[in-house]
């Protein structure tokens, strides 16, 4: 490996109204290493690349690139990308109902006479498609596959674009571990093949996995770049460096307080909302006690979700059959209002889409799902409202200038504050957390799983779904496995690792 | 510039669309010497556009819920047919007429909430269909012809307040109805000191408050005095009153009711509010049939107003009250918009016509002055937008106690100007 410099981002600055986003920060990336930039959410992560790939165009930023040894001025992404700098955003930029090899050379196909090739398209995809290791046919349509193979199509256009420079924001999000595997493979695979590499993650153990050096960016300002192999960096020493102090412990002291089982679910069969005769719950049981937190591990697509969805009033897929046992009554669930109105809540894993109205401030959202509560005859009362909302912005610590601000401008730690502030007015009796920290920083996880910690100590049962299992482990009492709509095992805190979890999640599969 | 941010809280931007409608007015007063602000072409104004105005209402309520009702313009002719036929064939009096005609709106709302709630048919396409049905049943029970309207029928949309009273030279009730308006903005102005005071933040300084009271009350006194002072036996007119109370009433349920909460949160994202508990498919169901009720209603009011139903009533009523609704600041997409927003953009455009009318500008012209004020106006809120900067038209209502999207201020300092104009 040759050890030349392919990137050099001197002093960039950029100010947006009243904030300064980037401070004076810079960047060196070497030929042919994988590049990973750490941050809290808000630091200015995103900013940068985004000034890199020409999305902010020269000028509107101060400071220098550049690139392959000389300055680079990009006016828009098409120019960075005709350098060889491609940037794969957290949300994919894929069209659902074009076909992978469309939507690989989609604004860039090859052309006879004027006519699209399509022969020309297929047979490069396919060629494409075998350099990420991906077996499907360049007529499948996105819809059509998972998540984990979207981001690989991604990957296949940035390399039908020749890129050099490859930018991945959040790469693994959204995908399970054996698809974030493959992915860091495909990654390593493209480092050996001179191709650099910039990566964006919230996930420490990735980038201790793969990353040759790290840079931290921490409030608009580059702290440190540290390089794995010399620095012997780990993932504290990563946290470190994002927080600006250590923290002892990655989950707040808890000692639980578990009393009866108050919540239960018997035999829960839900079908698919549109295949008829899938079904996406298969004769599920499980019990929530008072006071305990319960964590549901199980793979993407494993039907987590669609569990909690369906027993949240019934919001998601073809009720089937099963019983809910309340305090020991039966209950039946056939709406959100009536799931709410006896005292269950459920945070979705989707915040933007599926969580939050994006165009309300705070304090209508905090009130949105108990407005009954703070309305006398037909008026909602304002003053209220605006009380409400500001003492669950002191006590969960919601970091915002007043809860006049929209939650759109809110970074996701807090914006996810805002939303168990909507379902804590609620008072609900069962909380069910779907990915309560996907997209948050660290700092914030910790504040996260403080405030489920005071929920189930104020008897409250709390479910947690999550595809990170040392979060589950971290702060469950007991977790239920799913694999294929099923639920496949329990295992108490202490009997519970990372393996046997693994192991249930992947039932009946033999683990590859 | 700092106390002309706090006077109008948190940015002087906001007030644009207030300006442009002052300014407009100050603008044709010069232009036409002085033939704008009398009595007689105020009445006008109101008269000719209150149908208009009172669709906008409805309107905006479907757009910020995501939906679009283009049947508007039909389901008033239709209505305003039904009604005149069964005051003159069956000698329905008045009041029956107009409950009639209500219910009619209720029921055409009814049937197409029904095709866009609970069969999912984009209201679009129902409301496109409603277009062609209502147009068409208009034609059909009248048989393309116009039926008049009794006498007493006209007062909805042509009468005025009743002399009663004392001879004061002016109008009794318009003076009492102006008077009572001004103590509503001084008493609102106070209560909302006391409010800020209770829950603790910091209401602006006093002459902030003392300022916008008077500036607000001149304005309305000034308003008081031309409709007082017309030819005698004008005052302010009937449809004027209806828009006004309609104005009151769902303004107050978009902001400060659950269902309005609703219709915005339904607009903002559906799916979380499904998630909220919100029902949204009632939402849907509740704002078209309150449209086609307005609709009914303005109907009726025009067909007072010109004496007498016919075929071809209300036709391109639905673009007047789309194009009031965008200008006003409501986004395409929903979520956004506030009533009384909508009504401010459709007296802009009434302005506009008025004017124009007055300056002897032709029909052609005037609809090209008045497409490029409706691209011009929405075009400059979208860029303010896309400068991250707030809509100014979406937000300049709020100031008028009336409380669409909430301004998304930078800064504690710009907070608290900011909450101290929002009643």
């Amino acid at each position: 490996m040759d050890h030349h410099t392919i990137l050099e981002m001197r002093s960039i600055t950029k100010e947006f109204p009243g904030v300064k986003a980037l401070d004076n920060v810079s960047l060196t990336v070497t030929a042919g290493e994988i590049h990973a930039i750490c941050g809290e959410n808000g630091a200015g992560k995103s900013t940068l690349m985004k000034v890199l790939s020409g999305l902010y165009p020269h000028g509107t930023y101060s400071g220098e690139i550049h690139y392959q040894g000389q300055e680079v001025q990009f006016k828009d992404i098409r120019s960075s990308e005709a350098a060889g700098i491609v940037i794969i955003h957290q949300e994919l930029a894929l069209i659902p109902e074009l076909s992978i090899a469309e939507n690989i050379f989609l604004g860039n196909e090859p052309t006879r006479m004027g006519v699209i090739d399509w022969d020309k398209v297929n047979a490069s995809t396919l060629e494409l498609l075998a350099r990420v290791g991906l077996s499907e046919e360049p007529i499948t349509k996105i819809k059509d596959i998972g998540v984990g193979k979207q981001q690989l199509v991604e990957i296949a256009k940035a390399l039908s674009k020749s890129v050099k420079l490859l930018i991945l924001d959040e790469p693994t999000a959204a995908l399970n571990e054996s698809d974030s595997q493959h992915l860091l493979d495909l990654m390593s695979g493209l480092r050996s093949k001179g191709i650099s590499c910039i990566m964006i993650s919230h996930k420490l153990n990735e980038i201790e996995q793969i990353a040759d050096s790290i840079t931290i960016i921490r409030d608009g300002k580059a702290i440190e770049t540290l390089h794995v192999k010399n620095d012997g960096v780990d993932e504290d020493r990563i946290i470190r460096g994002m927080v600006g102090r250590s923290l002892e412990s990655r989950f707040p002291d808890h000692t639980p307080n578990i009393g009866e089982t108050f919540f239960e679910v018997r035999n829960w069969t839900v079908g698919h909302p549109s295949a008829a005769d899938r079904l996406v719950c298969k004769n599920s049981n499980f019990k929530v006690k008072r006071g305990e937190i319960v964590g549901f591990a199980g793979l993407m697509g494993a039907g987590r979700t669609e569990l909690a969805r369906s027993i949240f009033g019934r919001s998601y897929g073809n009720f089937k059959s099963g019983q809910l046992f309340k305090d020991g009554k039966e209950i039946t669930l056939k709406s959100v209002p009536q799931a709410i109105r006896h005292g269950l809540a459920y945070v979705t894993e989707d915040r933007k889409s599926l969580g939050l109205n994006l165009l309300d401030d705070i304090k209508s959202t905090t009130v949105a799902a108990n407005l009954k509560k703070i309305t006398n005859g037909l008026v909602v009362d304002e003053d209220e409202e605006f009380t409400v909302a500001e003492e669950y912005r002191r006590s969960l610590r919601t970091k915002a200038p007043s809860v006049n601000e929209g939650v759109a401008k809110l970074s996701g730690g807090n914006q996810q504050k805002v939303v168990l502030a909507k379902w804590m007015f609620t008072d609900p009796d069962l909380l069910i957390l779907d990915e309560p920290t996907r997209g948050i920083d660290v700092g914030a996880k910790f504040e996260i799983y403080g405030i489920i910690q005071r929920l189930a100590n104020q008897g409250k049962g709390v479910i947690v779904i999550s595809s990170e299992l040392p979060e589950l482990l971290g702060i469950s009492d007991r977790i239920y496995t799913i694999f294929e709509g099923a639920i496949t095992g329990e295992l108490r805190r202490g009997e519970a690792d990372q393996e046997s979890l693994m192991k249930l999640m992947t039932a009946g599969k033999k683990s590859a | 510039m700092t106390s002309l941010k706090q006077l109008f809280g948190g940015d002087t931007r906001q007030f644009g669309m207030i300006f442009a409608l002052i300014a407009l007015v100050i603008f044709f007063q010069i232009m036409t010497g002085g033939n704008t602000l009398t009595p007689g072409n105020m009445i006008n104004l109101f008269n000719g556009n209150s149908y208009i105005l009172i669709l906008a209402i409805g309107m905006v309520l479907v757009i910020i819920a995501g939906h679009i009702d283009l049947s508007v313009g039909s389901t008033a002719a239709f209505a305003g047919i039904v009604v005149a036929m069964v005051m003159r064939d069956w000698n329905f009096p008045w009041y029956l007429g107009i409950l009639v005609g209500l219910l009619l709106g209720a029921l055409i709302g009814a049937w197409q909430g029904m095709w866009v709630a609970i069969f999912g048919i984009p209201a679009f396409i129902v409301t496109l269909a409603g277009m062609l049905l209502f147009r068409g049943a208009n034609q059909f029970v009248g048989q393309s012809n116009t039926v008049p309207v009794p006498q007493e029928f006209r007062f909805i949309g042509a009468g005025y307040l009743p002399e009663i009273g004392p001879v004061t030279g002016y109008n009794n009730l318009t003076v009492l109805l102006g008077l009572g308006l001004c103590g509503v903005v001084i008493y609102g102005e106070l209560r909302k000191r006391k409010r800020f005071e209770k829950v603790g933040a910091q209401p602006a300084p006093l002459w902030v408050s003392v300022t916008r009271m008077v500036l607000l009350s001149a304005v309305i006194l000034y308003a008081t005095y031309l409709f007082a002072t017309g030819n005698r036996g004008t005052s302010f007119p009937v449809p004027g009153l209806i828009l006004g109370v309609l104005v009151i009433i769902y303004g107050f349920i978009s902001t400060k009711t659950i269902i309005g909460r609703h219709v915005y949160a339904v607009g903002g994202n559906r799916h979380a509010a499904d998630l909220t508990g919100v029902r949204s498919k009632r939402v849907d169901f509740l704002v078209i049939m309150n449209m086609s009720i307005l609709a009914a209603l303005a109907g009726m009011i025009f067909v007072g107003r010109s004496t007498a139903s016919g075929p071809f009533d209300g036709v391109g009523w639905e673009l007047d009250a789309i194009a009031a609704v965008f200008i006003g600041g409501a986004a395409v997409t929903g979520g956004v918009g506030t009533v009384v927003g909508s009504v401010i953009g459709g007296l802009v455009m009434a302005v506009l016509n008025n004017g124009l009318q007055l300056l002897g500008v032709g029909a052609d012209m005037t609809q090209i002055i008045k497409g490029l004020v409706l691209l011009v106006a929405v075009a400059f809120d979208v860029y303010n937008k896309s400068q991250g900067k707030r809509s100014i038209t979406g937000l300049i209502m709020k100031n008028f106690g009336n409380q669409g999207k909430p301004e998304i201020p930078t800064d504690t300092k710009k907070v608290i100007s900011h909450d101290a104009s929002v009643s």
